[in-house]
């Protein structure tokens, strides 16, 4: 029977939780890396048993750790990633210009095809890419030096390229995300990008049709439905049909349309999942109850999630990369919170089970089916 | 041979436990002083999983919750190029580098 892996990153370590093909009984291991900020772990689509970390610290800065036998050990790879060229300036947030400056990588998206190219996003926003198993990190500059890269400001938790979206059908297709400058999209592996924020809304800038500087959360995609996009945005849920070029609110009837997460259910693309949050100032669930949302019809009509979810007095969050689903039948959905608990659904979201209560704050989830 | 104390985290990183001992030689002058950036040259050429986590790769800049100390003085701005006190560079005492007092 198959096996599932989920891969915690949390503010004091990393964990792996694994279970069979059930996902009844859980062993959890860890901590690796204890005490440091594990902001991203996770593995190869083509080799489970290749994992990267980005390992963060405010004290001695940025690590990447690579582990070729599913997490059991682990060596530290290149962090090296200078930007390429002319550094720089983009907005600071009372407006005046400020040069770039490498703080750390928020996410790593391997390649579906090969364990050794991956991709990584990093804050202050930049996109780099190694080759060669994460030795060697080379700036893919055209997104960093675009011509509205002047204009971009960091959202309240940093100015982070969070979400990286290798697109499974059109090759040299890739999606970001910056927080607070928008979208993206290169359709020539990163030689040149497109913001795609038309038809986002955002009362924190004062034009609306701006081409940069929405709050985009995170945005999904299912892998047989390559031009349509799911993004939570600071405030609303929106979709897109036609690659990014356009989007359309699809918040419904969420009692808060505020969230970090946003994730796509593995064998139906129109079933969606969200964790509504109060509000931009109450990063908590509205009432004090902890509810997933899924919608099954890609939005607009959402339904509460709850059972075996604290229904009064929770008041945690969910981060933007710590929700995931794996491919099996039914689909598992996970994910962990800033309170250290990671849930699981084996039944796409029916219900829901603690695998673990007391770790870390959850910085980051993924799933890996194991053959 | 000059004797190096490195924070816990950074053992850990390095695989060390204890004080890390380095054979330092200025590859100028071959008999110049002992100083910080001959000393964090050397400790980054042998444990290179450092590079980075003590000072900017580039730089060259102490991280800013880093700190030097040494013979009960703290070193964390002295120049680079200066040289460190005598018994550390006779081995007598060691150069201490430490994560700064910091919450969280």
């Amino acid at each position: 029977m198959s096996g599932v892996r989920v891969l915690v990153g949390t503010r004091k370590g990393a964990f792996t939780l694994t279970s069979d093909g059930r996902r009844g009984d859980w062993t959890v291991e860890g901590p690796h890396f204890g005490g440091w900020e594990i902001f991203h772990l996770t593995g190869s689509p083509a080799n489970p048993d290749r994992l990267y970390a980005s390992q963060s610290g405010g004290w001695f800065g940025q690590l990447i750790q690579r582990s070729d036998d599913g997490g059991r050990t682990w060596t530290t790879a290149g962090n090296d990633f200078a930007y390429s060229g002319e550094v720089g300036e983009h907005l600071w947030y009372d407006g005046t210009p400020r040069p770039w400056e490498f703080k750390r990588i928020w996410h790593l998206e391997p390649s579906r095809d090969d364990p050794d190219t991956v991709y990584a996003g990093a804050e202050d926003a930049a996109l780099y890419v190694t080759t060669d198993g994460g030795q060697k990190w080379t700036e893919l500059t055209a997104l960093r030096t675009h011509p509205t890269g002047p204009a971009w400001q960091p959202g309240a938790g940093g100015m982070c390229l969070h979400t990286i979206i290798l697109d499974p059908v059109n090759k040299g297709r890739i999606y970001v995300a910056i927080s607070a400058a928008g979208a993206f999209r290169s359709d020539d592996a990163g030689a040149s990008w497109l913001p795609i924020n038309k038809g986002l809304r955002s009362g924190e800038i004062p034009d609306q049709d701006s081409e940069v500087g929405h709050c985009v959360h995170h945005i999904t995609q299912h892998p047989s439905r390559p031009d349509t996009l799911f993004m939570q945005k600071h405030w609303d849920v929106m979709r897109s049909d036609d690659a990014g070029a356009n989007w359309r609110e699809v918040s419904g009837n969420l009692p808060s349309d505020f969230g970090f997460p946003i994730a796509v259910h593995a064998h139906e693309p129109e079933t969606i999942y969200v964790v509504p949050i109060k509000s931009d100032s109450e990063h908590y669930p509205p009432e004090g109850k902890l509810r997933v949302y899924r919608s099954r019809t890609g939005g607009d009509d959402w339904e509460p999630l709850t059972t075996g979810l604290p229904q009064s007095d929770c008041y945690v969050n969910v981060y933007r990369d710590a929700m995931a689903v794996d491919t099996l039948d039914p689909c598992g959905i996970y994910f962990g919170t800033t309170g250290g608990q990671v849930y699981h659904s084996a039944d796409g979201g029916d219900s829901w089970a603690p695998i673990v209560r007391d770790l870390p704050p959850v910085l980051s989830v993924e799933a890996q089916v194991l053959p | 041979m000059i004797r190096v104390v490195l924070p816990a985290h950074l053992k850990n990183l390095a695989h060390v436990t204890g004080e890390v001992r380095l054979e330092v030689t200025d590859p100028v002058e071959g008999a110049g002083p002992v100083t910080l950036r001959l000393v964090l040259d050397t400790l980054e050429a042998r444990y290179p999983m450092l590079l980075g986590t003590i000072r900017d790769r580039h730089s060259g800049k102490r991280r800013a919750f880093v700190r030097f100390y040494a013979c009960e003085e703290d070193l964390s701005n002295e120049s680079p190029d200066a040289a460190l006190p005598e018994r550390v560079s006779a081995g007598e005492e060691p150069f201490i580098i430490l994560g700064a007092m910091a919450g969280g």
